[in-house]
């Protein structure tokens, strides 16, 4: 497997082409998730907290939203930035911009959906305890997403997970273009075409050792709020 | 803090409690008004739950009204009530309490001071920094009457707080409602031990099957009980 060798190789020499590929996936996909976590988190704790016509429907769309396919996504972004697109005039499409806003939205009812989960759970626990001290409707959201902040981490470490992995929403709205829009994912499925297994190994590497990171993060967070918040 | 308007007398007028084709409560008329505590005596399902919980407003009658000083608009600002089985917030026990004072209105510079003297007054300084749903059943009940002492409430509702703690504990917890009744908050507790009404009772409505058969002062209830289920139940035999 002289690949492989390679692989490290161009790892542990820490190529420039490389590392600057793996910022900037790292970058795109953790502002996407920070984007998704600013709209999802309130967005999944109102839906848990309020009943209208129609909600069934709502939260069975959002839950079926987690499974998106991220072609889908990348396509119907694409359309919208296009330059005949609604939003063509902001000449964002192939630039790491629309990256965040297709990621952001493959994410969005991740983060939304097990929120408004794990919330709805809690809320069930608390209500009585709530309504009789008084506690506004912020003041609920906003005590019920602090006490289950734990369960959250982990929903925002799976949002960054399906980001940080996929390929379809960048691959079509960024256009893979080198040292621009190139991403470690975009970047596998171009060498590995190509023929230059070194560099598509050494990137699968990293974003196998990243992925393993946040899963080992997601589980330490949970064993250690077990600990402290019982 | 306590609202400029008295939500005393609580008052039940006509008040039933249907849900699906079960009457929980039937046609109950009552005021509590300031003074000793009532006890609200009654057999298991009897509806001293469901009372209470009409009582903070935290369910409407199916029929009548119940209200506040005169208002049936009250909110909760001068009540508190203590659950048959609190919830604990998934804080510590220090920040259960301090969130109690904050939902209060306490400011936020004197939380900590006063968080300190409410755990000490039911024994919990100790554990002040425990995970509060890491405490032990007994704990967390006095927990939660530290919380709902926070709201230093003018009407303070308890249901069976003491039905899950040993002798000492009892005593410990009588003794703080004994003292939050001398400084002038409104003590309305569910119960079902008669050692209790003779230690804390200022008056008795006694409950069966959602129907008040008694509403007497605590020694006319014990000694000249005036009906014959109250009369069974201060003997000790069944009510049925
Ligand atoms: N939401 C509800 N739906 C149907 N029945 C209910 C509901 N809530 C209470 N009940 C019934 O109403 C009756 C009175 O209940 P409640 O909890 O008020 O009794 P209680 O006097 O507090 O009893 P305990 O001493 O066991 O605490 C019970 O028979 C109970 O099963
Ligand atoms: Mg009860």
């Amino acid at each position: 497997m002289s690949e492989t060798v390679s692989a490290w190789q161009l790892i542990a020499s820490g190529d420039a082409t490389l590392f600057a590929i793996v910022r900037l996936s790292l970058a795109v996909s953790l502002t996407a998730v920070a984007i998704a976590m600013v709209v999802g988190l309130p967005l999944g704790a109102i839906l848990a907290l309020t009943r209208f016509p129609g909600r069934s429907a709502v939260v069975v769309i959002l839950n079926g939203f987690m499974g998106l396919p991220p072609v889908v996504v990348g396509l119907t972004v694409y359309l919208l930035l296009s330059r005949s697109g609604p939003l063509g005039e902001l000449g964002l499409l192939f630039t790491p911009t629309a990256m965040v806003i297709a990621q952001a939205l493959l994410v969005l009812p991740i983060i939304a959906a097990l929120t408004r989960q794990t919330v709805e759970d809690l809320w069930h626990e608390y209500r009585e305890e709530l309504t009789a001290m008084g506690v506004g409707p912020t003041g609920q959201v906003a005590t019920l997403l602090w006490d289950s902040r734990f369960s959250l981490v982990t929903a925002l470490l799976a949002g960054f997970g399906r980001a940080a992995a996929e390929v379809g929403t960048v691959m079509i709205v960024g256009g893979n273009i080198d040292g621009f829009t190139r991403t470690m994912t975009t970047a596998i499925a171009l060498e590995t075409s190509k023929g230059n297994l070194p560099l598509a190994m050494g990137l699968g590497l990293i974003l196998i050792v990243l992925i393993l990171l946040i899963n080992a993060t997601a589980w330490g967070v949970r064993a250690w709020s077990e600990q402290r918040a019982g | 803090m306590r609202a400029a308007r008295s939500d005393l007398p609580l008052s039940l007028d006509d008040v039933s409690l249907i849900v699906g084709a079960t009457t929980i409560l039937d046609r109950v008329n009552l005021t509590i008004g300031p003074g000793a505590p009532t006890l609200i005596l009654g057999p298991n399902g009897s509806g001293k739950t469901s009372l209470l919980r009409l009582c903070m407003g935290l369910a409407s009658p199916s029929r009548g009204a119940v209200s506040w000083g005169g208002r049936t608009d009250g909110g909760p600002e001068s009540r508190a009530i203590l659950f048959q089985k609190p919830v604990m917030l998934r804080r510590s026990a220090a920040a259960n309490v301090a969130y109690g004072l904050a939902q209060a209105g306490c400011p936020r510079g004197l939380r900590a001071r006063r968080t300190e003297e409410l755990l000490d007054r039911v024994g919990l300084l100790a554990l002040a920094l425990r995970p509060a749903r890491r405490l032990s059943g007994g704990e967390q009940q006095r927990l939660a009457l530290a919380r709902a002492l926070a709201r230093q409430p003018e009407i303070l509702l308890l249901d069976e707080p003491t039905a899950s703690l040993d002798p000492a504990a009892t005593r410990f917890v009588e003794e703080i409602v004994r003292a939050a009744a001398h400084s002038g908050t409104k003590i309305v507790m569910a119960s079902h031990d008669l050692g209790q009404v003779r230690r804390l009772a200022g008056e008795v409505v006694f409950l069966v099957r959602g129907r008040v058969v008694e509403h007497a002062s605590a020694s006319d209830f014990l000694d000249r009980p005036s009906t014959p289920q109250a009369a069974a139940f201060v003997r000790g035999d069944l009510v049925l």
